[in-house]
């Protein structure tokens, strides 16, 4: 019976809620800014000057956006389901910050004597968990255009479902092809590859980064693949009724995706954590990791811009275009750029 | 085809090229458009804390003149709301008494004197009409009150303040 004698390690424990408070609280306040900071792009690239008189800069805009709508009437249509009304939001929250967990935020940190790693679970599946978590986002959408019983809801909420599944494929071939080359779909062992080689794997798989970038967009319904939520066809989208803080846990939601998906193409195609030189600063092993994390959210910020920058320049796609896009372009594209990568992976590994 | 004009641009028909068709330069050239907007020099004005320059004949809300002794310059002729076409203007005349010759420069003075702002479409007849150059239009505009009754302007509204007995004690006293 030792077997079912087990040793809880009270320190990992108490390590691990430590980081998942950590990343969660981090994840809420960077998609709250990412608010302001969508405002303030979209200012500046129309030549304004975006929110600036809620606080130094219009800091406080933010808090003013969420008071404003937790004060909101909470309003639940008479024909709508209430449970999947409800459900809705929660889905849409609970998977986009889900994904955090296999991202791996630094190396170790050596604290006391204790190895602590700025991971919550190195799954050996990391990516896999992603691309699982981020298809389940799109229940979010589904449930809740579905159960507003309007058939406003109801089209955006298709348009969202087949914009995802559509945009899944390319996706994931464009992944496979990344798996070739680091032979791990754990996120952290790629990070240490690309560390170790000091290449980052966006040289290695030009094609398939920009395959994933676009993927990307349409799986944040980002502009110009904003189609569930394109106002002036569908009144407001597939939150049309919903009001209150409902409301804003999809608009929330949104922007933790975003942040999530920027990190996540930091960790797999820029280095995560790595940065040029790394090893060879001569920093004690803590400091390169909090240098490590710097440099993370430093590429994290700059993806994050990047959608802002396209949000405010392309306009959306028709749906048919969308459609043509992701099913006869972006997918031979992605077989083809993974039928070449294994071969010259094959190629390399036993020569012909 | 002869244009009208010699800024017409004929539309190019021509199919488009691969390199065309990729979209990417064309959506690299656009976002590089809106990157160098970022760095361009806003149009926004911070409207209360700096306003636009008006133009000199610009007309925003009334005032009563005083003359250089600072006696009031109206003399309730009433040409003023004859003149004004919303009608927004109406007075009640007085005769000066004696000892009075230093508040009021005519024999007859206005009592009352009210402009409703919510009327008045700022057209400046009222400044035209005057004989006595007793009423002016300044750059002072957007009036912001709670109830329409504070849109009715009074003579402590209007008059301008007398520079030999400046007020000291004001309504709030």
């Amino acid at each position: 019976m030792t077997l079912l004698t087990i040793a809880i390690d009270w320190f990992y424990v108490i390590e691990k809620i430590l980081l998942i408070s950590a990343v969660l609280a981090a994840s809420l306040v960077i998609a709250m800014y990412s608010t302001w900071g969508e405002r303030k792009v979209a200012a500046w690239i129309q030549d304004r000057r975006g929110p600036n008189r809620a606080g130094p800069f219009g800091l406080l805009q933010p808090l003013a956006d969420g008071g404003k709508l937790f004060f909101k009437e909470e309003i639940i249509p008479a024909t709508a389901n209430k449970f999947l009304f409800i459900l809705g939001p929660s889905m849409a929250m609970l998977t986009a910050c889900m994904t955090s967990a296999v991202i791996p935020w630094g190396d170790v940190l050596n604290i006391a004597g204790r190895e602590v790693s700025l991971q919550i679970a190195d799954i050996n599946i990391g990516v896999l968990w992603v691309i699982m978590v981020v298809g389940m986002g799109v229940y979010g959408i589904m449930i809740g255009g579905w159960a507003s019983n309007n058939k406003f809801s109801l089209l955006a909420a298709c348009r969202g479902a087949s914009q995802v599944i559509s945009y899944e494929l390319p996706m994931g071939l464009s992944l496979i092809a990344l798996f070739m080359i680091s032979g791990s779909p754990s996120l952290k062992d790629m990070v240490e590859q690309q560390r170790e080689s000091g290449i980052w794997n966006v040289l290695l798989q030009p094609v398939g980064f920009l395959i994933f970038l676009i993927c990307a967009f349409a799986e944040c319904n980002r502009t110009p693949f904003d189609l569930p939520e394109a106002e002036n066809e569908l009144n407001g989208g597939y939150h049309l009724e919903y009001s209150s803080m409902k409301l804003g846990f999809y608009l929330f939601a949104e922007y933790i995706n975003m942040f999530i998906s920027s990190a996540l193409m930091a960790t797999l195609y820029f280095g995560g954590y790595h940065f040029p030189f790394m090893d060879s600063l001569g920093l004690s092993p803590n400091m390169v990791t909090i240098l490590g994390i710097a440099a993370l959210f430093l590429k994290t910020f700059a993806f994050i811009f990047f959608f802002m920058w396209v949000r405010w320049t392309l306009p959306r796609f028709r749906y048919d275009q969308l459609m043509k896009l992701g099913w006869k372009i972006l997918i031979p594209l992605a077989l083809v750029n993974m039928i070449i990568t294994g071969a010259v992976v094959l190629y390399r590994s036993i020569g012909f | 085809m002869q244009t009208l004009t010699n800024r017409a641009q004929p539309v190019d028909r021509r199919p488009m090229t691969f390199w065309e068709k990729l979209y990417l330069p064309a959506i690299a050239k656009g976002m590089g458009i809106t990157f160098s907007h970022i760095f361009k020099k806003k149009a926004t004005v911070s409207y209360p804390e700096e306003k636009r320059p008006f133009s000199p004949v610009f007309r925003g809300l009334h005032v009563l003149n005083r003359d250089e002794e600072g006696r009031e310059r109206c003399t309730a002729c009433g040409l003023c709301a004859v003149a004004c076409p919303a009608e927004a203007i109406t007075m009640e005349a007085a005769e000066r008494k004696t000892g009075e010759e230093h508040l009021y420069r005519e024999e007859k003075y206005a009592a009352r004197y009210e402009i409703n702002m919510l009327r008045c479409i700022f057209c400046g007849f009222c400044e035209e009409a005057c004989p006595k150059e007793a009423i002016y239009m300044t750059e002072t505009f957007a009036p912001s009150n709670f109830q329409r009754k504070g849109f009715i302007y009074g003579k402590d509204d209007l008059l301008i303040p007398d520079p030999k007995h400046p007020i000291t004690v004001t309504k709030k006293d």
